[in-house]
């Protein structure tokens, strides 16, 4: 999260609603270790990363609904055993939990 | 200030922090910000889990470990405490400061392996006792350059050095060498790579037996520096000398990965 932190403060000096989704736990084989994180904000700017490009896209549109929604932080999985697996899973056949929580602490 | 203020503030300074934020049970999305001697900030919800989860958080920040751990509503962590109980999932989330790389030599492989020694988030520290040739303008991707020798350096800072960090000897003159290996010797430092030929550190060897040097202790040396890719140029030199530093803290031989099985990660 350390190289979030320019956008982060910028994001806040503006005012803007953030969504921070950090990859918590690895099944398998996984591009980016626990602790890797991405950024969204209102609009929609992404920062940062959680896989290797694989799941991203999922994870904004996850991350846009907890801020236009009810709000509250969420625990989601993407990987291969997953019916979704098809739209948004990893190449590398592993399982990534995230969680989502909007940056309001 | 609020915890992200708290979080940034510490980050920025290289001070050590951690986040244990509740993924699962009751109170999700709380979060608790732990540094290894102040007390712990926010709440998650219950003094007690507060309490043992920030115990478990600094035993993480020491081992600069990310992980998540179950607990009871109240803290309680045995299996007997946990049944009937909801469990609390809560990822910790570490943050040490960078591992340094002390680099001794101001030569041309320096700049090299200083600029790659930055990608992978080192902190560089370049260390010539000739003024002329250490200069922050010759190494400007390097964190710190300091003109001394190599006995005044450790002195000051070999205490700190870990198992995280890295000492690499470029300078191939033995009355450089010698010196900054026996000082990298007395510190818990994880990697002491020193270049040279086969030949010349067969040379050093024998001046470092002179200077007490036990064949325990030079069993800790990578010399002839870095992996055998056939790295020829300072960049690839660079890269050969982090490869091996990697692949001695994992534990891998090095191979291609399309020559072996099994998993990529462990």
């Amino acid at each position: 999260m350390r190289e979030l932190l320019n956008d982060l403060d910028r994001w806040k000096a503006q005012g803007k609603q953030i969504a921070l989704a950090r990859v918590v736990d690895i099944e398998g084989s996984g591009p980016r270790d626990p602790g890797a994180a991405m950024a969204v904000n209102e609009d929609g700017e992404v920062i940062g990363s959680v896989s290797g490009g694989c799941v991203e896209g999922a994870v904004v549109a996850e991350a846009l609904a907890i801020l236009n929604g009810d709000k509250q932080p969420k625990l989601v999985k993407f990987g291969y055993s997953d019916d979704e697996a098809f739209a948004v899973g990893l190449t590398c056949g592993g399982i990534i939990h995230l969680f989502i929580q909007p940056l309001t602490w | 200030m609020s915890l992200y203020e708290l979080f940034s503030e510490r980050t920025r300074a290289n001070k050590p922090v951690a986040l244990a934020t509740v993924i699962d049970g009751p109170n999700i999305g709380a979060m608790l910000l732990v540094t290894p001697n102040d007390a712990a900030q926010g709440t998650l919800g219950n003094a007690e889990l507060d309490r043992v989860v920030a115990r478990d958080t600094q035993g993480e920040l020491e081992a600069g470990r990310t992980s998540v751990r179950h607990y009871g509503p109240e803290g309680q962590t045995t299996p007997e405490d946990l049944v009937n109980t909801p469990t609390v999932r809560v990822f910790i989330d570490a943050f040490s400061p960078p591992p340094t790389m002390v680099i001794f030599g101001a030569v041309d492989f320096t700049s090299a392996l200083a600029r790659v020694a930055k990608v992978l988030g080192y902190h560089v520290l370049v260390c010539d006792a000739r003024e002329v040739f250490a200069t922050k303008r010759r190494f400007p991707m390097a964190d710190e350059v300091l003109v001394t020798w190599p006995a005044p350096l450790f002195a000051e800072r070999g205490a700190q050095l870990t198992q995280r960090d890295a000492v690499c000897i470029l300078t191939h003159d033995p009355k450089f060498d010698v010196p900054a290996v026996v000082g990298a010797l007395a510190t818990n430092v994880g990697y002491i790579g020193v270049m040279g030929s086969r030949k010349t550190h067969a040379k050093r060897v024998e001046r470092l037996v002179e200077a007490g040097v036990t064949d325990e202790q030079l069993l800790r040396l990578m010399s002839p520096i870095g992996l055998d890719i056939g790295a020829r140029t300072p960049e690839e030199t660079a890269i050969s000398i982090c490869g091996e530093i990697i692949a001695r803290r994992t534990g891998r031989g090095a191979p291609s990965l399309r020559d072996g099985d099994g998993p990529i990660h462990k």
